[in-house]
């Protein structure tokens, strides 16, 4: 029992929390371009294999032009037409997003294995540190916020945008109009299936550049299958995040403090060290469970504030194609 | 604080929108307007004129093509040929967009609200405007506008707390709010109260005083009757006429359902022993739930059932074969009780429902015809024998002449096909066969057609009950007639001593010799 404390207590580290934030970055960025793709009603399920081939991209191009910022939007590219297949299939030949996804997912998975096979255990490349100056000399707040690199900072300052864009401008308020009622949207004069490819194409971007970020920031270098699923956690956070970007921030933070507790743990429990660094995975299932409990929801439609906070219905039209007869 | 030029902009805004409202009314006029959906007809050369400031009922049964139209009109279906002309100008609707923009707004049946956003989300959504959204401005013009139509809302509601009337009512003032000059409302009245009802058409009329062209589609006559003042009838995709309000409804009724040319040419057969009975039969609520209903039907008899679509025919008719209990009263077939018991023991006792529906209800999309007979077939093997079935199904396609082979599937029949596969798998013998528009959609020679076999089942005792939107066919066919409205038999007729005017009368709630409209 004490072992659990131990671990929880050096949770409150000031290093270990900087570095939850600033290791969060990747997931940060995939999780922003997933949110806004299933929003418009497109499911991109192949996240994990789209940033692992533009982690690659990204890798490849930064390592051999030794400019590590032409990586991101290389990263963006592959990102971009992995989604835009997604769409493609989805709006003009009817095909079934999961199916597509699926697929998509195992080939660029593969492809990012074969192609990136003479990069494994090449030297990083890795984006720059840099402390905002004056910002970064308060105390704990300046190492936990400020003490990071440009990448970092703009997977935060994504997220905001991300939110301002949706809740606060017109565009944003339609593109959750075409993922909900896509057909209300078209009445309204709404072009749903440009503007389905357009955000399906962004959210692709994003989860390119959370791939880059992944290979050129967070765990630097090409190994094979660097994500380690972490790319499937994307699309569980997105729920749990009830597809709001600033919840589903906040998921990719706990998912982060949670891998840090299951490191933490090992030296507590080393017998157990081939087990622990899985349990974030179940832990996720666990709190989806939490989330979705009906039981739950019930109590909270009691509490119109908090159900507002907590409820995660899912755009309603999220997966099915929109067709103009 | 707003600056003083943006009030005053504001000011000259609600001026000019005002001075729209009153003076710049629209006339609209369609010109052959053609819409076809794979064979169907859906409009076929429709000429419509709306008058600038009038109130305008477009009135038809389910399926004449008005919904079509009004798509046509609102930009959600491009017309295959045919112009709209607006002011004096032809126009071209590509999208709804370009309807928006020429001022025309359209009401769907169910109201294309976005019910987990709010009130104000919904009312902003798709306007044009600048980037960063103003929700506090647009409240203020909602709340403007709501002030004079007098309807009420909590801008900061999700729309699924709405009642349907409600969310009707937001449409509404966003499609205003929008500019619009030309209003079209499909089946508004469906699912709202009597309360809200009346709200809704104080508020058509106040438009309409302003100069707004109102279309009012409906298929309630007595709707049509009590709000326009221009009323278009629609029947299978043509204009069957048009009128003046008031006129007395049973004109309206005789253009809906067309002319009784011929009357009652057949053959008697004489009637038997009761082979349906009704014994104070009514439901707990809703329709059929007023009056109790009491019935016999005799073997060899053919009942017909008219009314308004959604009168309670529906009901009865599924009363009659356990797909609906009754609360009250007892269902007997042939003498025996079956009240309370489910469709597969009405089955066992011959009696077999069609309903109008013959893709959804009545057959199996993707299945062939070989495969539905061999699914009708009650044979309890547990393997099926494709070779018998093949050579059985052919010969029924053959006897029944459907166009199509025995390897056709179900939805790659024409309406017609269906309906003569429908029959074909009918069991050999019936106590009483149960239809919902028999020869709907059918041309003239495959519904007499269907009519002939039908006819031929009475001499070995069938009782026929079905119900129609065609007074010709009821006449024709039936001994008797049940008429109904507002969930309840009104008249009970017969076919021989009756004509297409007390039919009428008695469709639009009126019993011959009464003044007035029930309610």
């Amino acid at each position: 029992m004490s072992g659990f404390l131990n671990a929880f207590g050096q949770m409150f580290d000031t290093a270990t929390i900087a570095s939850i934030v600033a290791g969060a970055s990747a997931l940060m960025f995939a999780t922003m371009g997933e949110t806004i793709s299933e929003k418009a009603g497109v499911i991109n399920l192949s996240v994990d294999g789209s940033m692992m081939l533009a982690a690659l991209a990204g890798f490849v191009v930064a390592f051999e032009t030794d400019i590590v910022w032409l990586g991101f939007p290389a990263a963006a590219a592959v990102g971009v037409a992995v989604a835009l297949l997604i769409a493609f299939a989805n709006i003009k030949l009817s095909l079934n997003q999961v199916a597509v996804g699926f697929v998509l997912f195992a080939l660029t998975t593969e492809l990012s294995r074969f192609m990136g096979n003479s990069y494994v255990g090449r030297p990083p490349v890795a984006v720059p540190a840099w402390d905002i100056p004056g910002l970064s000399s308060i105390p704990f707040f300046g190492p936990v916020l400020f003490q990071h690199n440009l990448i970092v900072y703009l997977s935060y300052m994504t997220v905001i945008a991300t939110y301002l864009f949706m809740y606060r401008t017109r565009k944003g308020l339609e593109l959750q109009g075409i993922g909900e009622r896509p057909e209300a949207a078209h009445a309204r004069g709404i072009l749903v299936n440009k503007l389905r490819y357009f955000y399906t194409a962004l959210g692709g971007a994003l989860i390119g550049i959370g791939g880059a970020a992944f290979s050129l920031d967070v765990k630097l270098g090409w190994s094979d299958r660097p994500t380690r699923n972490l790319g499937w956690i994307v699309l569980a956070i997105v729920i749990f995040g009830g597809w709001h970007p600033l919840r589903a921030a906040i998921g990719v933070l706990l998912f982060g403090a949670l891998q840090a507790y299951a490191i933490n743990l090992i030296p507590e429990f080393p017998s157990l060290s081939q087990v622990l660094p899985s349990i974030p995975f179940p832990a996720m299932i666990l709190a989806l469970v939490v989330v979705n409990w009906k039981a739950l929801l019930k109590w909270l439609d009691r509490y119109p504030f908090l159900r507002a906070i907590l409820r995660s219905d899912p755009p309603t039209a999220i997966g099915t194609p929109f067709e103009v007869d | 604080m707003p600056s003083p030029l943006l009030i005053l902009f504001r000011a000259l805004a609600a001026a000019l929108f005002h001075e729209c409202l009153t003076s710049h009314a629209m006339s609209l006029e369609l010109r052959e307007i053609h819409k076809h959906f794979g064979p169907v007809r859906a409009n076929d050369g429709i000429t419509l004129t709306v008058e600038a400031g009038t109130l305008h009922g477009l009135l038809g049964e389910n399926g004449a093509g008005k919904s079509t139209l009004m798509k046509v009109l609102s930009g959600f279906h491009s017309a295959d040929s045919g112009e709209i002309v607006l002011d004096g100008k032809r126009i071209e609707l590509a999208s709804p967009d370009d309807a928006i923009a020429a001022g025309i707004g359209m009401l769907h049946q169910d109201p294309l609200v976005f019910l987990p956003f709010t009130v104000i989300d919904n009312f902003v959504l798709g306007s044009p405007g600048s980037w960063l959204l103003d929700r506090r401005q647009a409240t203020d013009e909602l709340a403007g506008l709501c002030e004079r139509y007098g309807f009420n809302f909590d801008p900061d509601i999700p729309a699924r707390l709405l009642t349907v009337g409600e969310r009707q009512q937001l449409e509404i003032i966003r499609l205003l709010w929008l500019g619009a000059r030309v209003l079209i409302l499909d089946e508004p009245t469906t699912g709202i109260s009597a309360d809200q009802r009346a709200k809704l058409f104080a508020t058509l009329k106040a438009l309409a005083a302003e100069g707004m062209s109102v279309i009012f589609v409906s298929h309630k006559l007595e709707e049509v009757a009590d709000l326009c003042q221009r009323v278009t009838v629609m029947t299978r995709g043509k204009v069957v006429g048009d009128a003046e309000l008031p006129t007395p409804p049973e004109r309206l009724v005789e253009m809906m359902f067309g002319q009784v040319l011929d009357t009652h040419e057949r053959d008697d057969v004489p009637l038997g022993d009761s082979n349906l009975k009704f014994d104070s039969v009514r439901t707990a609520s809703g329709l059929l739930s007023e009056e109790p209903i009491s019935l016999d039907v005799k073997s060899g008899e053919v009942v017909g059932i008219a009314g308004m679509e959604g009168s309670g025919q529906d009901t009865f008719l599924r009363l009659c074969c356990g797909m609906r209990t009754p609360t009250k009263g007892t269902v007997s077939i042939a003498g025996n009780d079956l009240t309370d018991q489910h469709y597969r023991e009405f089955l066992d006792a011959e009696v077999k429902f069609l309903p109008a529906g013959r893709l959804e209800e009545g057959l199996i999309e993707g299945l062939t015809v070989t495969e539905h007979f061999v699914l009708t077939d009650r044979d309890t093997n547990f393997v099926i024998d494709w070779d018998a079935a093949r050579k059985r199904s052919e010969h029924l396609v053959d006897q029944y002449s459907i166009k199509g082979t025995e390897a056709s599937t179900a939805e790659s029949l024409s309406g017609g096909n269906q309906q003569r596969l429908l029959l074909a798998m009918l069991p050999a013998k019936l106590k009483v066969l149960l239809m919902e528009h028999p020869t709907r959609g059918l041309d003239i020679e495959s519904a007499d057609w269907v009519w002939e076999q039908l006819l031929a089942r009475r001499e070995d005792g069938t009782s026929i009950v079905f119900a129609s939107a065609d007074l010709d066919e009821l006449l024709r066919y039936s001994d008797r007639i049940l008429v109904f409205f507002s969930g309840r038999i009104i008249g009970e007729l017969e076919a021989a001593a009756t004509n297409v005017d007390e039919i009428g009368l008695l469709i639009g709630g009126r019993k011959a010799g009464a003044e007035g409209i029930p309610t």
